[in-house]
């Protein structure tokens, strides 16, 4: 049985996990999303206006990169990088942002409602807003809004209104309450442009299938540049849009194992990190509940009460994970694990100095994971790493490190 | 948790209704007179335990018909700032689920009013449902709602709560079609709890001029007694609902009154003033039950 049939066995789960959990304004708008989305995945009109827009718009397809003096520098496997950080606007997020944007003006919205934590995700929904002529208004928890300003910045260039959320740790989680909040409120012409394989079904599905490019180009790529399929395939691990991008065209190549990089921050305990997945890492605090719309592994207290979490880097700083990566990590079809503030702050000076790359603080988790590994790995095994975002937003943190 | 399949292979047993409880006596009983029912909702364990229990005691001698316990939660998504903050404030003392279950034992002991908890989905799932509807229904609770959850996603939780004598009480929303309003009413026990208006939890001005059209397309469906809320804050709101509902729900207007109260005893007060008004409003108005000859 293929991995798609043993998954997904009812509509929106994945396993136990997924599912549409929401208050019942937004059911029937989910309904709607659902079947618009449908229709258009199998309208070649839709597929081809998504696909010149990836191309001349966003610049598809990214480049796989052998990354040869990192390779020489950890001196184990052949390291590939994907390039998603030179796509337009910056990271992976534009090929969903792109995707649900002309959802929106199919479904005939004339606003998307955006939530972000990193910024890049509001960035990439505030330029296809101005792309497309929709209206935009972008939650931010003020928290983020500090560590990114730059990206505040942009995306009120692009003529985004940015809203600052002051509730819970003012980070991603309480602007996706703020966002859905808007959402029950204008749901009959706003879009939830929502930024990860995160919420009610069909975001999770709708999302990764966006994303999905990402590894169906990589593997092309691969095979094209090796003759033959990767070994590893590693990635940071947020919401994990840019994970299972990557990981979804290999997830029936039984050989290639698959790496997600979560959030260790600054201690195992429960408020100090964001590793859901990384209980076997000794991190405290996941189990499954229901969390904005879905049912996945949480960190929360024995009471049920979603915890804080704490992150250097917004865009994994969340206290859920895609309902699929639950699932996925359930079945060990994946392995997750989790880096440190520190070590990812190191893996972005390591990339940096080595590649001429500055990575995303998100990205530069999962180069601290291959640093970890690659020396132990023989020389003529392959890895492919999602590069899945620059790091120009973050360089004011960075530079309290140089 | 398991995929949502009910124990009982029996589909009869998943809609069967639990035995006339203390929710369909009261509306039966308001229905009699012709009198529209007043449904109070106050955040549990704001400003504590102790406070909430005088608040719900006022609110039940000052003539609510029904009372919701709000279960504080993290990430309230369907709730406007008032009931957010109010759930900040019992949370910063440590509020949980058992502690508001406690709470209900606590009021059953001297009070009939019939009790609803209003919750989110994850702390009873963490609980767990069988354990939360034991306890919730050996605590004297007479029925529950689940803002973030829909029929979907609820037939498990059903077949366990009516399986206790709870009643499940549902949500339908001003975008609900006809056939999610159709399942809805199959689903929901005690009464149907239909939303105003798009948007969330919170006190306004206006009233939604499409809300008797809703409240028609929903009785096409349903029997049970219509509770209308989000909104819902001055006498004349309530009035207006007599032709409409069979009750009106107040909520963020009577969890400000607790918020500006400068202890647990003034906001008794001020909240069993409010609901005396408010019911008093719904006296005069007429229920939809009483020019209704089906009745």
């Amino acid at each position: 049985m293929s991995y798609t049939t043993q998954i997904i066995r009812e509509r929106g789960r994945y396993g136990p996990y997924g599912g549409r959990y929401v208050p019942e304004t937004l059911m029937a708008p989910l309904e709607e999303l659902e079947r618009v989305y449908t229709e258009a995945s199998a309208d070649p009109r839709f597929q081809a206006e998504l696909d010149s827009l990836l191309e001349n718009f966003a610049g598809r397809p990214t480049p796989l990169q052998l990354a040869s003096r990192l390779t020489e520098h950890l001196g184990g496997a052949r390291i590939y990088l994907k390039r998603e950080d030179l796509l337009h606007t910056g990271a992976h997020k534009i090929n969903n942002a792109l995707g649900q944007g002309l959802l929106a003006l199919r479904m005939g919205k004339k606003r998307v409602i955006a939530e972000t934590g990193a910024g890049q995700h509001g960035v990439a929904t505030a330029t296809v807003a101005a792309r497309l002529g929709l209206a935009c208004t972008v939650y931010m928890g003020t928290e983020d809004m500090e560590r990114q300003r730059l990206n505040v910045n942009r995306m009120r260039l692009l003529g985004a209104e940015v809203v600052g959320v002051n509730a819970g740790s003012r980070t991603l989680k309480d602007a996706i309450n703020e966002a859905m909040r808007d959402w029950v409120t204008n749901v009959r012409d706003s879009h939830y442009l929502l930024g990860s394989v995160l919420g009610a079904h069909p975001y999770p599905q709708m999302v990764r299938d966006f994303q999905k490019v990402i590894g169906a180009e990589a593997r092309v790529q691969i095979l094209h540049a090796e003759r033959r399929l990767p070994d590893y395939l590693f990635a940071c691990v947020g919401g994990g849009s840019n994970a299972i991008g990557l990981f979804y065209a290999f997830l029936n190549d039984a050989t290639v194992k698959m790496v997600g990089v979560e959030a260790g921050g600054r201690g195992k305990s429960l408020g100090e990190h964001a590793a859901r997945l990384g209980a076997s890492g000794g991190y405290s605090g996941a189990r499954p509940g229901v969390l904005q719309g879905t049912y996945t592994y949480v960190l929360q207290t024995t009471d049920g009460q979603i915890a804080t979490t704490h992150s250097v880097s917004a865009g994994l700083d969340y206290a859920g994970v895609g309902p699929e990566h639950s699932w996925l990590s359930d079945q060990r079809r994946a392995e997750y694990t989790a880096v440190s503030d520190d070590d990812a702050i190191q893996a972005a000076r390591t990339l940096a100095r080595t590649e001429g790359i500055i990575p995303a603080l998100e990205s530069a988790h999962a180069v601290a994971e291959l640093i970890r590994r690659a020396p132990h790995m023989e020389k003529d095994e392959v890895v492919i790493l999602n590069l899945s975002g620059r790091g120009d937003k973050d360089m004011e943190t960075l530079s309290r490190y140089v | 948790m398991s995929e949502a399949v009910p124990a009982s292979p029996d589909p009869s047993a998943a809609s069967s209704r639990p035995a006339k409880g203390r929710i369909a006596q009261t509306f039966a009983r308001l229905a009699e007179k012709g009198e529209l029912g007043l449904v109070a909702y106050v955040t549990a364990g704001d400003p504590s335990l102790d406070g909430s229990e005088k608040i719900v005691l006022a609110i039940a001698e000052a003539g609510a018909d029904v009372i919701e316990l709000g279960v504080p939660f993290s990430d309230p998504v369907a709730d406007g700032p008032t009931i957010q903050r109010a759930s900040e404030r019992a949370l910063r003392h440590g509020t949980s689920l058992a502690d508001v279950i406690d709470l209900v034992s606590r009021l059953r002991r001297q009070t009939d009013v019939p009790l609803v908890l209003f919750s989110y989905f994850n702390p009873i799932l963490q609980m767990g449902i069988e354990r939360f509807a034991d306890a919730a229904a050996s605590a004297g609770a007479d029925g529950v709602l689940v803002t973030d959850l829909t029929p979907e996603e609820a037939a498990e939780y059903r077949q366990i709560l009516h399986a206790r004598g709870l009643d499940t009480i549902f949500l339908a929303a001003p975008t609900s079609t006809d056939a999610r309003l159709a399942q809805i009413a199959a689903c929901t026990s005690g009464f149907l709890y239909l939303i105003s208006r798009t948007g969330v939890t919170g006190a306004r001005d206006t009233f939604p001029e499409d809300l008797p059209a809703l409240a028609r397309r929903a009785r096409q469906f349903t029997k049970v007694p219509l509770a209308v809320g989000f909104g819902i804050s001055q006498p004349s709101h309530v009035s207006v609902l007599g032709g409409i509902a069979d009750a009106a729900v107040v909520g963020s207007a009577l969890v400000a009154e607790i918020e500006k109260a400068p202890d647990a005893d003034s906001a008794a007060s001020a909240v069993f003033e409010r609901v005396r008004i408010l019911k008093r409003a719904a006296r005069e108005g007429i229920s939809r039950r009483s020019s209704d000859p089906a009745h």
